[in-house]
């Protein structure tokens, strides 16, 4: 065989394994991907638009949809809260949320990469079986405890409970990370510190805190983040209408509006998940760098 | 190395002490009340005479724990079934369908953009909040006209209602939580591949390897213990969640009795019927004696974890062994 048929032969076979290769990314990961695109153009177009042809196609601009931004909605007899106090709870939520997730786990990890101790390596195990254990088996006890505390049916007292709890169930994950970031420091730095007279706690505080603030930074993140989108918790155990997050509004909202005004739901819903997508926009690299480190749950 | 200090016993404890503060409170008290509610008749009549400590009113029983574990209450075997679905199924997508995808995302498409973008668009269900994420499945799902329902119409496929008839409801249970739960996979899964050498692949380029071939014997055989690890992480999360489902099939506040979609639907699953039972009908005794199962199974799945994989792997989850 001389060498352009060889040539040849060899020509096509990396052809077609391009073309195939190109088949099976279409078939894996674009065509599944429709739905997901789908959807999020729906939503914008859905927002913005009076009417919307054939699901996604916008006809017509308006901002008529994002009346509840400064008017009541009503729905029949029943009128609806405005959205800015719930906006306020959800704030409230998540910066609470990750004020308190951020210390604790801040403390936490600094013990766990920098400090001898027996016990220090079940102690590490717990903390990494927390951070797998599926917590939302416990909302049964959670709620019997909340009552216990005398926490529930109390309007922003039953808010600050449902904070703890969250902050409580995002501390092991936030401890992980901390340590991940602390053992991420040179030893040396805070050797040097200690040498020069410092005690544990102001090498801590002035020597290592400051070079791990980006790791206190994607901490606090990820609990606001979680605080902010938390529905399960406020669902269940937050009563008080008043005392709604945004999460439990929008539910509620698509409860009596689906069907009807989706026009409304979208732009609601794109007002809740724009703290979500801007974080996420913003951040995307070092939130990719904790989730790797292990993330919990399918949700 | 580690610094001897003076006060080094209590020093480090002082600096956990918060924590083990809220693990004592809201982890292991749980636990445990979990397993006490399961051994008691509390519901919503009760709940408070155990609240003010007054035990007159609230008696041990065994009832919860037979009606769970000796399948005296009839639905737990249907529940159970539904639960087995859903986890082997959504299991399947996150920890197998997920590498599928991740090879062709991060392998086979060269353009960086493109393998950017189409990286992102999967990992868009997870970001966004699950209330909104659920809104958009009803609305894709709308009879008539939502998006979705036209295409499947297309296809010669129109039920009456994609929510509400099996087995298309199941199906749907398994495409909101699968299309949400890949992305676990292909995160750990992307991070693994783009850590192996490229000299191991260029080595077998030219040896004159296709990617296919490359994928097959090199990436797949390399990325076992990753798989490992989503499968077991995945299954210990699935086996408890519902979130989802609950804000698609749920629909209105506690307190009613509304998670009835659910059950036509044939989406209730094991924590959700807990759920239900606890907070629709105020059985919060049952609804803990529910729970108990998968509490055990979780801890008992951790413990197995641990002891098959050690502690070093499960500190290290992407870690590649060539």
């Amino acid at each position: 065989m001389d060498r352009s048929t060889l040539y040849t032969r060899a020509r096509r076979r990396a052809l077609l394994e391009k073309l195939l290769k190109a088949v099976v990314v279409i078939v894996v990961a674009v065509i599944p991907a429709i739905p997901i695109w789908l959807m999020y153009a729906g939503l914008v177009a859905q927002a913005f638009s009076s009417r919307v042809t054939l699901g996604i196609i916008p006809v017509g601009f308006t901002i008529r949809n994002w009346r509840f931004l400064w008017s009541e909605i009503t729905m029949g007899l029943t009128k609806y809260p405005s959205i800015w106090p719930m906006l306020l709870n959800s704030l409230y939520l998540a910066l609470g949320t990750a004020l308190i997730v951020s210390l604790i786990a801040g403390l936490a990890g600094y013990a766990l990469s920098r400090m001898e101790f027996r016990g220090r390596t079940p102690m590490m195990q717990f903390i990494l079986a927390l951070h797998a254990f599926p917590s939302v088996v416990l909302l049964i006890a959670l709620f019997v405890l909340l009552n216990k505390l005398g926490l529930y049916g109390k309007g922003f007292i039953t808010l600050t409970g449902v904070m703890i709890i969250e902050a409580a169930l995002q501390i092991p994950m936030g401890a992980w990370i901390m340590k991940g970031f602390f053992d991420s420091i040179p030893w040396d730095v805070e050797w040097a510190a200690l040498v020069d007279g410092c005690s544990r706690f102001t090498a801590w505080r002035k020597v290592i805190l400051p070079l791990v603030l980006p790791g206190f930074a994607a901490v606090a993140l990820f609990a606001f983040l979680a605080g902010w989108a938390e529905f399960i918790l406020v669902f269940t155990f937050i009563s008080n209408q008043r005392w709604y997050p945004l999460s439990v509004y929008i539910y509620n909202l698509i409860g009596e509006f689906k069907y009807v005004d989706w026009g409304m739901l979208a732009a609601a819903s794109l007002f809740y998940a724009i703290p979500t997508i801007v974080f996420f926009a913003l951040s995307q690299k070092l939130l990719l760098r904790i989730y790797v480190g292990g993330l919990k749950g399918v949700a | 190395m580690r610094l001897p200090t003076p006060r080094g016993r209590v020093l480090p404890w002082l600096f956990l002490a918060p924590l083990l503060a809220f693990v004592a409170l809201f982890w292991i008290t749980p636990v445990g009340l979990t397993v006490y509610l399961s051994l008691t008749n509390i519901t919503f009549k009760n709940l408070v005479y155990f609240i003010r400590g007054d035990f007159s009113k609230i008696s041990l029983t065994l009832q919860n724990l037979a009606n769970v574990f000796l399948g005296k209450d009839p639905f737990i075997l249907g529940v159970t079934e539904i639960t087995v679905l859903y986890v082997c199924s959504v299991l399947a997508i996150n920890a197998f369908y997920s590498l599928i995808l991740s090879i062709a995302i991060a392998f086979f498409v060269k353009n960086e953009a493109l393998s950017t973008f189409l990286r992102i668009t999967w990992l868009l269900p997870r970001i966004t909040p699950s209330v909104v994420y659920g809104l958009m499945w009803l609305w894709l799902m709308t009879p008539g006209t939502g998006p979705l329902y036209q295409l499947f119409s297309l296809l010669g496929i129109h039920p009456l209602s994609w929510l509400l008839c099996r087995p298309y409801s199941q199906l749907l249970m398994i495409m909101i939580n699968g299309y949400v739960g890949v992305s676990f996979g292909m995160i750990i899964y992307t991070a693994a591949i783009k850590s192996i050498p490229k000299d191991l692949i260029n080595a077998a380029r030219v040896d004159g390897a296709s990617d296919f071939y490359i994928a097959r014997k090199i990436i797949f055989p390399l990325l076992k213990w990753p798989m490992l690890f989503v499968i077991s992480w995945q299954t210990l999360s699935l086996i408890a969640s519902y979130e989802y489902i609950l804000i698609v099939w749920g629909g209105g506040a506690p307190g009613t009795e509304s998670v009835g979609v659910a059950w036509s639907a044939g989406v209730m699953v094991f924590p959700l019927y807990a759920w239900f039972q606890a907070f629709a009908l105020g059985n919060y005794a049952y609804g803990a004696a529910i729970s108990l199962p998968i509490v055990i199974m979780g801890i008992g799945l951790l413990m197995f974890y641990f002891k098959v994989f050690g502690f070093q792997r499960l500190m290290q989850p992407t870690r590649i062994e060539v």
